[in-house]
């Protein structure tokens, strides 16, 4: 059977490792050295763990979507992350890397964000834990996430806007890594993919691997079995997807489907689904799959989600598509829109359009009345009312 | 021997210029390049320009924005420089990333830079342990020296080790920044080129990041082989054109 885990050199089958100039090794390094480490301290994992119950909310809800599963006559069951405090999965991990970076004796915190979601759950850690916080976010995303840098700064965050590029996310994770080698000793960087050098992916795996540790018991108590017959998740960089696979990666009778997203089209030219679109390659300090020219300049992508929009995946998803673990699917910005105004009317949930696009696919793809299919909802849609509004002229 | 190696062993400091290929206009390349000869430079690092210069300051970044703007690609580059050695004869080293190099393929770009005549690559997102394992043997059949940087904040240990992979020089970086972010050095720095220069390593260091006048030369040299000038090059290039390319020089050599 294959290792869908790193393994000690840092790589996914081909992918992964530390691609990192050198000012950037001792922090990295320093890293690698520790978080397992820290991780397994029975200290860190009960803070960790009162957080994400007290703090966070969790255990989040698996809610099973009677009226969603009778449309498509399926059994769909919905991992409620967008009812997290903050509103989405990502402050299960920004809950671990300020306790990382305590643990390292780290006082100022950088991060990256595209839609905000990943800013404002390291805002809202830093302000927790009294730490001074700076948010790289591209322009263009600024400008199309108000909501979220008001609540960035109102968290005492400073926001930083990435003017060069794209000045979209991948610009935004550039000038964070800028910031990390202008500043070695004091400084954490909270990455909020599952992206980066090693032992960045893994690491916000694990921290987000709560998700799929959740579901295992969850189901057993609804259906009987901790198995669903398939996971499914919606992929950027590919965190919330890492953390709902990751306790699956080696149950085989498991099917796992990402949701990338394919923007006005895989072939129009307007897209960021990288497993069609993307080659291997270096990005952000990783040998993943991404979108890129011939000559190995990074492209730029698109996507109507501020958080699907990036030019590369993880690479443990880069090694889950080449090994044909999971299966890619790429939903368009009309067939994600359609099927979040879907869940509105169905369930009484507005979800983020980046989940949105994971429940497009039961439009997309047949499954059997008897399936069990858990659908990771990342996020809320607070944050994308202003899309919708402009999108269905509400 | 190796051109970079002759250079080395010259009694004298070196002054070595980045620029990036493909700005200010996209065919300036070999015009630069015998600019800075003729001016009396000794070694000359032509950027590639990358998409996502994670390790460069505004500086360079904007000029790797407009240079692929221009036109820019490593096809083009190998292409403006097929002759350069009809009338250049100081080392010439690549510097970008690693991954345009990956996708051109890692054998045929170092073949191509043998039949140029390129003496040297500096690829600073390429790491030392993957150079070692994955592409020395490759590097050494095409006659490349390859470049590793040290900073302040690299360990006595890890300096050793890459001094046992170097077979050129090594290019310490004078701080913890990116390129283009510091003006002058302080005790900090001083320290840190002592520490270095006490090590008594295998191979020559020159010194880059923060050299940017005839002052921060003079400083830099004192403790190294030579110096490298980068970001204040590209600056001055915006500034003021190709053709008063004698008058930078000149201002750091004297």
């Amino acid at each position: 059977m294959n290792n869908y885990n790193v393994n000690e050199k840092g790589y996914y089958g081909e992918f992964g490792g530390a691609f990192i100039p050198e000012m950037l090794y001792p922090n990295v390094e320093e890293l690698r050295q520790n978080y397992l480490k820290v991780m397994a301290e029975p200290d860190f994992k009960a803070e960790f763990d009162k957080l994400l119950k007290d703090y966070v909310g969790r255990p989040s809800p698996l809610y099973f979507a009677k009226r969603l599963s009778e449309k498509y006559n399926t059994k769909i069951y919905l991992k409620r992350e967008d009812l997290n405090h903050t509103g989405a999965h990502k402050i299960n991990n920004t809950i671990g890397q300020i306790l990382m970076a305590k643990r390292l004796g780290k006082t100022r915190i950088i991060a990256e964000t595209g839609a905000g979601q990943h800013g404002v759950a390291t805002a809202t850690v830093c302000a927790l834990m009294g730490l001074e916080c700076i948010v790289y976010m591209g322009e263009i995303d600024i400008a199309r996430q108000a909501p979220n840098v008001a609540r960035m700064k109102m968290l005492g965050a400073t926001v930083v806007p990435a003017k060069s590029g794209s000045r979209t996310l991948k610009d935004a994770t550039n000038e964070a890594i800028r910031d990390w080698i202008n500043n070695p000793v004091d400084t954490h960087y909270i990455i909020g993919s599952a992206i980066g050098p090693h032992p960045y992916p893994d690491m916000v795996t694990r921290f987000q691997a709560v998700i799929s540790e959740e579901i295992k018991w969850q189901l057993k108590e609804q259906e009987g079995r901790e198995n669903p017959d398939y996971v499914v998740a919606c992929i950027g960089g590919g965190s919330n997807a890492a953390g709902t696979y990751y306790h699956y990666l080696h149950e085989e009778e498991v099917g796992i489907i990402a949701v990338e997203a394919a923007g006005l089209g895989v072939d129009s030219g307007e897209s960021a689904a990288t497993s069609v679109l993307g080659k291997e390659g270096i990005i952000h300090g990783c040998k993943t799959m991404l979108m890129q020219t011939k000559d190995g300049q990074i492209t730029e992508p698109y996507s109507i989600s501020a958080g699907l929009d990036y030019p590369g995946v993880g690479p443990m998803h880069a090694h889950l598509c080449k090994t044909g673990r999971a299966e890619f699917m790429a939903i368009t910005d009309d067939q994600a829109m359609n099927a979040g105004l879907d869940l509105c009317k169905l369930e009484g949930i507005i979800p983020a359009i980046e989940s949105s696009h994971a429940l497009a696919i039961f439009e997309q793809r047949k499954f059997k009345p008897t399936d069990v299919v858990v659908v990771s909802l990342s996020g809320r849609g607070d944050k994308d009312l202003q899309n919708y509004i402009e999108y269905f002229k509400i | 021997m190796n051109r970079i190696n002759k250079k080395l062993s010259e009694d004298k400091k070196l002054l070595s210029i980045y620029f990036t290929a493909g700005y200010p206009s996209l065919n300036d390349t070999v015009s630069i390049i015998e600019d800075l000869e003729k001016n009396g430079v000794d070694m000359i690092e032509i950027g590639l320009p990358f998409s996502d210069p994670l390790a460069d300051g505004p500086t360079i970044q904007e000029s790797s924005t407009k240079a692929l703007k221009n036109g820019m690609t490593t096809e083009v580059l190998f292409d403006q420089l097929k002759d350069i050695r009809k009338t250049v004869n100081i080392p010439l080293i690549i510097m970008g990333y690693f991954n345009p190099m990956f996708q051109y393929g890692v054998e045929a770009f170092c073949k191509k830079c043998q039949e140029i005549g390129i003496d040297g690559l500096i690829i600073p997102d390429l790491p030392v342990d993957v150079y070692h394992e994955e592409y020395q043997a490759i590097f050494e059949k095409y006659g490349l020296i390859n470049v590793f940087l040290i900073t302040p904040q690299t360990s006595d240990e890890r300096i050793r080790y890459i001094d046992s992979i170097s077979n050129g020089f090594i290019y310490m970086v004078s701080s913890a920044s990116t390129t283009g972010a510091q003006s002058g050095f302080g005790d900090e720095q001083t320290q840190y080129f002592e520490r270095i220069d006490k090590m008594k390593l295998n191979n020559p260091q020159i010194i880059g990041f923060g050299i940017s006048n005839n002052e921060t030369f003079t400083q830099a040299t004192q403790y190294a082989k030579g110096a490298i000038i980068g970001s204040a090059f590209v600056k001055h290039v915006t500034q003021e054109g190709t053709a008063s390319i004698d008058t930078f020089i000149k201002s750091i050599l004297n």
